[in-house]
């Protein structure tokens, strides 16, 4: 069983969990993630390790309350035991030192580029990160971020902090002034990720991004997360998480990611149902 | 058939044979909305006659034809002298999942195959007496733990909780060795949990077996990958004496058609495993969803295509296709399934394979484009090899589909095991039929050495490797 050491909202949306796992923690590289359920009829849900403790024996997560699982897992408290967690499933992060690199996070998916971030950084590269949010309150680790960083960049939607605009828009700006850019990573929303790979691509910036489809069993066994990537099919579980982006049919990946749309607001529904009848 | 005189004479002297019973099961137009059991069982009056058919001949022909070399005779004689547990206890002395193999073992190519009676009418029910003995201790609740040899104080890791795991550990344990199994996912029982469905296999029974291996004194650990994080190296460095590995076939195998990747497009693995193993077919009582197809194309020919394509008439298919490239004559799966997925109403499509799949504008997909086929020369299997017809292509209107085409050699282990050696197929090269491998120490087998088998098959090898490794521990 694996016990909830702590668990605290970032935003109203996105909650941050440290879990007793010494097995993962003990192995894990940064771009790898886990597989957990919160209950024995759960559904397993793949989210990305952020952090880990090796002396606590504790990995760190950072989901937003999006369907019937993360609703469930964020009620639960400190205390509390998840019903499985796998990992650390998926290949790290390609990490040398590359020269100057940026990454990009947008969202819940600054919790997943921070450790790639502190990763590259500690391989020596010059790490400009660029991260965004709809608007200030919800934007996370900033702190974390900037430690993380040579360099840092904010962007609110709504303009309520940092740049008045998009992520990808930042990026933009520092290819047009001339900066040297050896490799940009970006983690977001799939919308956030096809438009930094548009920015990028006539530049011809070898970019990273790491896919999110939809898994069961995750360790390469039943194809549900297959992407399309240079026309190839590849599990995302195996292969992944990370590719290409220039390569990514990003329109095949957003398709997928909505193929139980309707049994997934059916499900969070009935949850919210059981829960107020308590 | 034209007996002779003589031969009537010598029949009726001996003793009158009755007819095979026949074993009853749930309506076919009931059971195809329901998850229940099909067949039900032999009641204790029906498994009496049927075990008085046995000639208990001196050189047993069907223990020949058994993986695991259970003393038929032996057990049936038991049944016929009412002794049920006695007779579930023979039978576990060199098959530790009776209950499963009853149900799942293709006894029409092996024992019954070559059951004496068999010539001249219909063979003794031995799979489904076995069945019969095995449900009766499980129900008594009265089952019984084997003599434990003394602890040998070695360990051994077993990787992969199937057919093959389950039965190496138990084998193991019963000679005085200390035993984990480490398994991928959140539950022991490999293709057991996760392929073979409910309404052919109950997951009660499953979990009974496991159970039962735990009071062995089998340590088991789910969610851990080797491979991922711990390695083989990292079991040896741990302290375990011996690794089996048993981790099946478990990579999914597409056509690399266009438009395979559409919504609405599973591998067998997956759409089997979000009903069976994540109990999709509960949803919303459980939380994994599962496409509901009105009509429904499986690909394939097999015992996993039956599964699925009658997984889909459960869950609400109006018409449920099997799409083979062949005819029935050359399909892999056992009579019994085609037999009960025809009553239940599936449709066969022989001769047929898909060549392009058409989405809509949501990426869901809509129609199967096909060709049709003729058989020709025989190929490597022996089975005369499918040849498209030119120009006949034509169109099945689908919104489910699932490819049951086999599967193949999942990487894993083999990847992240230096020195061990794969065949070109990627499954683990073992030096003979004791499962010894490359790696010193390293045993293997079932699917992950022999490609998509059977159940029992795996469970074969896997008390070779027992052997194996008790005499490699005794060195």
């Amino acid at each position: 069983m694996n016990e909830i050491k702590e668990a605290f909202w970032l935003s109203h949306q996105i909650v941050q969990m440290e879990i007793h796992a010494p097995d993962i923690a003990d192995k894990r590289k940064a771009g790898q993630f886990v597989v957990l359920m919160t209950d024995e009829r759960g559904e397993r849900i793949p989210l990305t390790i952020v952090d880990s403790d090796v002396k606590k024996g504790t990995i760190t997560i950072i989901f937003q309350v999006v369907g019937k699982t993360t609703t469930c897992l964020a009620d639960m408290k400190k205390g509390d035991c998840l019903f499985s967690v796998l990992g650390p499933l998926g290949k790290p992060t390609e990490i040398e030192n590359f020269g100057n690199v940026v990454c990009v996070g947008g969202g819940v998916g600054i919790g997943v580029i921070y450790p790639i971030a502190r990763a590259l950084k500690d391989a020596g590269n010059e790490v400009t990160s660029i991260i965004g949010a709809r608007t200030k309150d919800i934007l996370i680790l900033e702190s974390e971020m900037r430690a993380a960083s040579n360099r840092l960049l904010v962007a609110t939607d709504d303009g309520s902090y940092g740049f008045h605009g998009f992520v990808s828009q930042v990026l933009q700006s520092l290819i047009d002034e001339g900066e040297r850019i050896d490799r940009v990573f970006a983690i977001g929303p799939v919308p956030m990720m096809r438009v930094i790979c548009t920015v990028t691509r006539p530049f011809d910036i070898k970019t990273i991004v790491s896919l999110n489809p939809i898994m069961v069993d995750a360790t390469g066994m039943c194809g549900a997360c297959r992407v399309a990537v240079g026309g190839e099919t590849k599990l995302a579980c195996v292969d992944g998480p990370e590719f290409d982006g220039h390569q990514v049919d990003f329109d095949l990946l957003t398709d997928r990611l909505r193929m139980y749309y309707f049994q997934e607001k059916e499900a969070v529904e009935s949850y919210r149902c059981r829960c107020n009848g308590k | 058939m034209n007996h002779t005189g003589a031969d009537a004479m010598e029949n009726k002297k001996k003793r009158e044979i009755k007819s095979r019973q026949i074993m009853p099961e749930q309506d076919p137009l009931v059971r195809r909305s329901n998850f229940e059991e099909v067949p039900l069982g032999f009641t204790e009056e029906q498994a009496i006659i049927e075990a008085s058919r046995c000639l208990h001949c001196k050189k047993p022909l069907c223990v020949s034809g058994c993986p695991v070399d259970v003393d038929i005779p032996g057990f049936i004689k038991l049944i016929s002298e009412e002794k049920y547990m006695d007779a579930a206890r023979a039978i576990k002395e060199t098959n530790s999942l009776p209950a499963v193999c009853g149900r799942v073992c293709p006894q029409e190519a092996q024992c019954e195959k070559y059951c004496i009676l068999g010539k001249k009418q219909d063979p003794v029910a031995i799979g489904r007496l076995e069945r019969f003995a095995a449900d009766y201790e499980r129900n008594a609740g009265d089952i019984k733990i084997p003599e434990i040899s003394e602890n040998t104080g070695k360990k051994v890791a077993v990787v992969g909780a199937g057919p093959a795991g389950l039965t190496i550990a138990g084998d193991l344990v019963k000679k005085g060795h200390k035993v984990t199994i480490f398994e991928g996912l959140h539950k022991a029982g490999g293709v057991l949990i996760y392929g073979i469905p409910e309404f052919r296999l109950p997951k009660a029974i499953v979990d009974a077996e496991v159970e039962y291996l735990v009071r062995l004194g089998v340590e088991i650990r789910t969610n851990v990958v080797i491979g991922r994080g711990k390695t083989v190296d990292d079991l040896f460095e741990e302290g375990f004496n011996a690794v089996f590995l048993g981790v099946g076939a478990g990579a999914p195998v597409f056509m690399d058609i266009p438009g395979e990747n559409l919504g609405g497009i599973y591998s067998a693995n997956e759409y089997l495993t979000r009903s069976n193993l994540m109990k999709a077919y509960r949803f919303p009582e459980y939380d994994t969803p599962i496409a509901l197809g009105k009509e429904v194309a499986v690909l394939g020919g097999g015992n996993v295509a039956m599964d699925s394509v009658r997984t889909a008439l459960r869950l609400g298919a109006n018409n449920a296709y099997i799409v083979y490239r062949r005819t029935e004559a050359e399909m892999p799966a056992r009579g019994e399934e085609i037999h009960h997925a025809k009553e239940e109403g599936v449709k066969f499509k022989y001769l047929t394979a898909p060549i392009e799949y058409i989405g809509d504008d949501k990426g869901w997909v809509r129609q199967m484009r096909c060709i049709q086929m003729e058989l020709g020369e025989p190929d490597d299997s022996g089975r005369r090899r499918p040849v498209p017809v030119p120009g006949s292509e034509f169109i099945i209107d689908v919104d489910m589909v699932v490819v049951a085409i086999g599967t193949m050699a999942n990487p894993v282990v083999p990847a992240t095991t230096p020195g061990l050696d794969t065949n070109r197929w990627g499954y683990i090269a073992t030096r003979d039929e004791t499962g010894e491998t490359s790696r010193k120490g390293v045993y293997a087998g079932g699917d992950i050495v022999t490609g998509s088998a059977t159940v029992i098959l795996a469970m074969g090898a896997a008390k070779k490797a027992a052997k194996a490794i008790d005499e490699y521990l005794k060195r």
